[in-house]
Order: C-alpha cells, then sequence, then structure tokens
C-alpha cells in the first residue's frame, strides 16, 4: 500500500470579518504506513487546524488528503489536546461508545489493562487524575483500530515522570497494533522519543521546513544522553530550526 | 439528633400552629384553624368529590403539561441549532411570552368555544414559551468539543443524542419541568374557572360564591400534597439520577 499523501494548498481563516489571511499554505509531506511521525513548529501556526483537516473535520480548504490517488476515508483515531470524555458517562463506557458493532468490549479489556486502568473502569472521568483521563482518551483512540492516529499535544501539562510513563505505554501499545501516528507537539525532546521522523512547520501561513528521521534505535529511547545527543547534533546541523522552538 | 433532617418538619409544624393561633384570636369562618380544613378534607376524600374533581384536574395538567415539553423540547433544540431559524423566530416568543395568561384562555374559548381541547390548548400556549426559551439556552449551551468527537469518531444521530446532548440538556429539562409544573397547575385552575362544570379550579369557584373558605383551603392543601408528591417521587430521584456523576 502506498503513502497517504497530505497536500493543503491553501487555507483560510477569518480572523475577523474583514479580513482573511492564509494559516496554511502549500504544505506537502506523505504518511508511510505505520510510520510515528511528529509534526514540530511554534505555537498557533495552525497544526490543530491541520488535524483537523485530516480527521475531515474541516472540509473547508483547497487541496487533498489522498492514497493511490483516491480521497481517503480511513478509520481515524484522534487524541484530543483535552482528553473530551464524557463526564456522565464511566471510563468504560466512555471507550465503549466508540466502537460499532463488530468490534467487540474484548479489546478494551486489553486495553484497559496494558493502560493500567482496569480497577478505574467503572470510575467517572471527574475522578480521575488528567494523566489517567490522558490515557483513557487514548484508549478510546486505539479502541477502533485506527489507520491514522492524530494525537495533538497529548501530553501538555504533565508532570515528567507521569509524561515518561505515558510515552511508554503508547509506545508498547503502538508497537503492538502498528498505524500510523501523527503527533503534535512542541516539545523537541517529546518528539525524538518518541518519532521515527521529525516534520518541522513554520510560523503562520504554515507549510514544512524540513524533515528529519529519528535514527536511533526503539530499545534506547529510554536513554537520556542519547536523545539529548541527538537533540545537539539536529540544532547543530539544522540551525533553522532554533526559530521554531 | 441531626438538625439538618429535623429543621424543614419543625418549620412546618411552626407554621401549622401560627395558623391555628391566628384562627383562635381571629374566631371566624373566613379563617377556619387547620383542624377543622382537615375535617372537611376528609369529608370531602370520603364523599369521593375531592378526589374526581383532582383526578380530572391532574389529567389536564399531564396532557397539557406533555405537549409543552414535547414540543417546547423539539422547538427549543431546533432554535438552538439554527441560528437563522433562531433569528426569525425570536421575535414571535417575546410576544408569546408577554400575552398575559387571562388573555390566551379568553380568546382559546371565544375562538374555539367552551369545549376541552380549548382549555387544554390555552395552558399549552401559556406554558410553551417558557419551555422554548429554556431548551433554545440548554442547546447553545451545548459542548463544542464533544460535538467535534462524536464526529470524529463517527456517532450515529441516535447515539450522540442518547449520550451527548441529553445529559447536557437534562438541567435545562428539569428546570422547565420545576418551573413548568408551578405554572401549569395556577393555570389551569383560572381556565377551569372560567370554562369548565369540573376540576379543581370549577369547585374553588363554586365555593367562592359561598365564602367557604373551610372547604377552597382543603382543595388548596390536597393540591399541595400532591404536587409535593410529584417533588418527591418523581422529580427528586430523576436528579439523583442525572447527578451521580459529578464530583
Amino acid at each position: 500500500m502506498n503513502d497517504i499523501l497530505i497536500n493543503i494548498k491553501h487555507k483560510h481563516y477569518d480572523s475577523t470579518h474583514s479580513t482573511q489571511h492564509n494559516t496554511i499554505e502549500n504544505l506537502k509531506f506523505s504518511l508511510p504506513s505505520n510510520e510515528f511521525i511528529c509534526l514540530i513548529g511554534p505555537s498557533g501556526c495552525g497544526k490543530t487546524t491541520l488535524l483537523n483537516i485530516i480527521a475531515q473535520l474541516d472540509n473547508d480548504f483547497e487541496g487533498e488528503i489522498s492514497q493511490d490517488g483516491q480521497a481517503l476515508h480511513p478509520n481515524i483515531g484522534y487524541i484530543f489536546q483535552n482528553p473530551r470524555l464524557l463526564p456522565w458517562r464511566t471510563v468504560r463506557e466512555n471507550i465503549e461508545l466508540v466502537l460499532n458493532k463488530e468490534q467487540s468490549s474484548d479489546c478494551v479489556n486489553l486495553l484497559l489493562k496494558s493502560m493500567q486502568l482496569e480497577e478505574s473502569q467503572n470510575k467517572y472521568p471527574q475522578h480521575l487524575s488528567l494523566g489517567m483521563s490522558r490515557r483513557v482518551s487514548i484508549i478510546r483512540a486505539f479502541a477502533i483500530n485506527p489507520k491514522i492516529l492524530l494525537m495533538d499535544e497529548p501530553f501538555v501539562s504533565l508532570d515528567a515522570p507521569t509524561a515518561r510513563q505515558v510515552h511508554e505505554l503508547l509506545i508498547k501499545l503502538w508497537l503492538q497494533r502498528p498505524h500510523t501516528i501523527l503527533f503534535v507537539t512542541h516539545d523537541l525532546r517529546e518528539a525524538i522519543t518518541l518519532a521515527d521522523r521529525l516534520v518541522f512547520l513554520s510560523p503562520s501561513p504554515m507549510s514544512v521546513i524540513s524533515e528529519i528521521k529519528v535514527d536511533i534505535a526503539r530499545e534506547n529511547r529510554n536513554n537520556e544522553n542519547e536523545i539529548e545527543g541527538f537533540r545537539q547534533k539536529l540544532l547543530q546541523n539544522h540551525p533553522e530550526i532554533n526559530d521554531l522552538l | 439528633m441531626n438538625l439538618n433532617k429535623t429543621l424543614p418538619s419543625l418549620s412546618l409544624l411552626l407554621f401549622v400552629l401560627i395558623w391555628h393561633g391566628m384562627a383562635f384570636f381571629v374566631n371566624d369562618n373566613t379563617l377556619p384553624s387547620p383542624v377543622i380544613v382537615v375535617e372537611v378534607l376528609w369529608k370531602e376524600v370520603i364523599s369521593g368529590d375531592l378526589l374526581r374533581h383532582l383526578g380530572i384536574t391532574l389529567q389536564r395538567l399531564i396532557i397539557s403539561f406533555s405537549i409543552a415539553m414535547l414540543l417546547g423540547c423539539a422547538i427549543g433544540i431546533t432554535l438552538g441549532i439554527n441560528k437563522k431559524l433562531n433569528a426569525f423566530f425570536d421575535n414571535w416568543l417575546v410576544i408569546f411570552l408577554n400575552i398575559p395568561a387571562l388573555v390566551t384562555i379568553i380568546l382559546c374559548y371565544v375562538w374555539f368555544g367552551l369545549i376541552e381541547s380549548a382549555a387544554i390548548l390555552a395552558v399549552v400556549i401559556n406554558k410553551l414559551p417558557n419551555v422554548i426559551v429554556t431548551i433554545r439556552e440548554g442547546t447553545k449551551a451545548l459542548d463544542k468539543d464533544l460535538l467535534e468527537m462524536a464526529v470524529c469518531y463517527k456517532f450515529s444521530k441516535t447515539k450522540t443524542f442518547i449520550h451527548l446532548i441529553w445529559p447536557q440538556l437534562h438541567p435545562f429539562v428539569m428546570a422547565a419541568t420545576r418551573t413548568g409544573l408551578a405554572l401549569i397547575w395556577k393555570i389551569i385552575l383560572v381556565v377551569e374557572l372560567l370554562g369548565r362544570s369540573d376540576g379543581m379550579g370549577y369547585q374553588l369557584h363554586l365555593y367562592f360564591q359561598d365564602f367557604d373558605v373551610a372547604h377552597i383551603l382543603a382543595y388548596t392543601v390536597a393540591f399541595i400534597t400532591v404536587i409535593q408528591a410529584i417533588e418527591l417521587l418523581i422529580l427528586k430521584p430523576m436528579d439523583q439520577q442525572a447527578i451521580r456523576w459529578r464530583r
């Protein structure tokens, strides 16, 4: 199967009623299947808009998202910046609600177990910590067996140990059920820890500045020195990135 | 002893005592003591008259309330979602909100005759704008983030309504229900007084002509008891069920 192609020519945004400006201009990159891609760019450059376009929540743009020349209608999992759980449904109900009739709830048990949330499955979201809610929203996205998983700065405002724990759980889950992940962040260290490839985006109007492969073996990703070394080298070799961070 | 639990009963007891004391000092038929009122109430219950008229009024209440709530929710949600429709019908709402209840009742009787459906229609027209406005505001306040989530995860319309929209509208529906019951049962009595030959309003009208305050108060007590029972046995449990997820 060929790569998914993202090609957005223009995306306008009405900031006020009188002025229109482009948030995205000639943005082009490909999504090879089962690759973990991190999008890095300054805040406000339009990363969330891009994810909303891919998720087909926003259809008001010029361009196309295609695979083999055909428009794409894949199963998309979306992990939003806020977990967006239904507060009046339990953890388990929140996850089961996204399943269609063919998908069994057995996989929910497995996912709950792998995210260490079995004990909390009958709790309501307001009784969970932020880290736990984030893990629930990850399970919800994985439960539909997505072809593409969109993640919009999902680990912001988690403390370092919790973030590390969720990173590890995410990668473990992803290696078990591979699919394409598009992960938005502005934390370079986080990006290097998680991604196969980094895509750097310019400030608005957004386009791709450079794409960089992360060639650290998966088993060495929890080695802080290795990550830091890669980061230093990256910043030296690509001075254009410095302005984005 | 738990003071919070005994306070409501104590206050009720004090109310009855003050009433009794005033009746004792006034010592006139226009202010019968609670004892006399309870005696009259009991006599009316035994004779079956009170229950029959109460039943008829309650039946009218349930019918007009259900129509007003169902129609009001449907219109309210539609206006809340559709900005153009809302801009168009907003004026109508303001007009209907401000027509005095008595005017709608008289007009309904004049135009459609002194019939049951005219009575029900008059009550519905009085209540409907309130429900629409409350539910419309609830619909406007729906969480856009959650709706986006539902679109992304391909929720069906039914699923979206049951799991996303209804739980958010529930407090507004409860508010409309409570204010609705209080408003409707007061209007129904006027409707009955003006154009029906049965029901609580008609009975109150009869006793008013005799200046029979004991009977009027007996009917009032019966009605308050029924409304309280609805609150305690139906509305409170619905509230409890709906807020179990809150912290």
